[in-house]
């Protein structure tokens, strides 16, 4: 498939989008692929994310940050124009610990949408992709460039703080 | 009848348990999230740090740091309730930097946060509830807020598997 400048510009998005989150670049996560298809971020283990150091594995909180993040850039490049989303409600399921060293890899897909709410669901895994470590499902807010408010990030701040969207918590990007 | 446990080693031994089951977790040191107690009463603290932003426009905590958050103030909370009556027994007396006196953590099952409003940039704080606690599973609430304590940003529900009955702790009687 040839690149259109539309999937282009949403790769660039994407970008800004785990640049753009502090939270996301201090777990070190990077995007490993984005489309309307879904979303594939992963992780480094880290000694100081271990949930329990007799076995190493890594706290489900960092593997909840991941899926989140996943799932809110699944979101974002299912279509163009999709400039912001904020997670409304979460649920993981823990499947098992990854293990000790190992890259963590979610997979996010958005597989429905209304005007207002996105579905998503999403999986991690440790380097035995077979076998997932967790699966989340979750709502997620967005809004679109031009909607309530305009695309450019330093433009947006002061418009965007009443709408709906922002009243909730979770992810965003510029 | 023994003479009662001096008020000062009393908090201090309370304490010093606490700080070690905390210890016990990495990530709650590196996320930012400490205990404040009274008596057996604990309320989890996230201070607040810019790592956890995600999203820095308004700015408001990424979702995944709430949830940690939420999920750690879980845990500890079912595993200092389970503990109490055999620290204060001295039967369990869990120590920092000595992972075989501290009691096995509940694994969890699975965790549902409702996202009620942005989590703001600044300290929160949680209690969670036991719903019920058998041997095998427990269910446990988490209430998050900042500044007002009616004003909840952040819910979650869990389900934990509890550690099976395990031979009594080195330390202990």
């Amino acid at each position: 498939m040839v690149p259109s400048d539309n999937a282009r510009h949403r790769a660039k998005l994407a970008r800004q989008f785990i640049e753009a989150i502090p939270h996301a670049a201090a777990l070190g996560m990077r995007i490993d692929g984005l489309g309307p298809e879904g979303a594939v971020i992963s992780m480094p283990w880290d000694a100081r994310f271990v949930g329990d150091p007799r076995s190493g594995v890594i706290h489900g909180g960092v593997v909840s940050a991941l899926m989140d993040t996943c799932a809110g850039a699944a979101v974002l490049g299912r279509e163009a124009g999709i400039v912001s989303t904020a997670t409304i409600d979460l649920r993981i399921d823990y499947m098992r610990g990854a293990a000790r060293g190992q890259r963590i890899t979610a997979h996010a897909t958005c597989y429905h949408m209304t005007r207002s709410v996105a579905f998503v669901r999403a999986w991690a895994s440790d380097e035995d992709s077979e076998n997932p470590v967790a699966v989340a499902t979750g709502a997620f807010t967005y809004e679109r460039a031009g909607a309530a408010t305009s695309e450019r990030a330093g433009t947006a701040t002061d418009e965007r703080a009443g709408t709906a969207t922002n009243e909730r918590a979770g992810t965003a990007t510029p | 009848m023994t003479a009662p446990e001096p008020v000062e080693s009393l908090r201090r031994r309370r304490d010093d348990a606490l700080a070690a089951i905390v210890q016990g977790i990495p990530y709650a040191a590196w996320l930012g999230v400490g205990f404040d107690r009274r008596g057996d009463e604990l309320t989890a603290v996230l201070r607040y740090d810019r790592k956890q932003i995600g999203n820095p426009l308004l700015p408001a905590l990424h979702g995944g740091a709430i949830a940690a958050f939420l999920e750690i103030a879980a845990v500890v909370h079912l595993t200092w309730a389970r503990s109490w009556d055999g620290m204060e027994a001295g039967r369990i007396i869990p120590r920092a930097g000595d992972p075989d006196s501290l009691p096995r953590l509940p694994k969890t099952i699975d965790i549902t946060i409702d996202y009620l409003r942005s989590g703001l940039a600044r300290d929160a704080y949680a209690r969670a509830r036991i719903v019920r606690s058998g041997r095998r599973y427990a269910s446990v609430q988490v209430e998050a807020w900042q500044d007002n304590r009616d004003r909840l940003f952040a819910q979650a529900t869990c389900h934990f598997l509890m550690p099976q009955d395990q031979p009594p702790l080195p330390g202990g009687k």
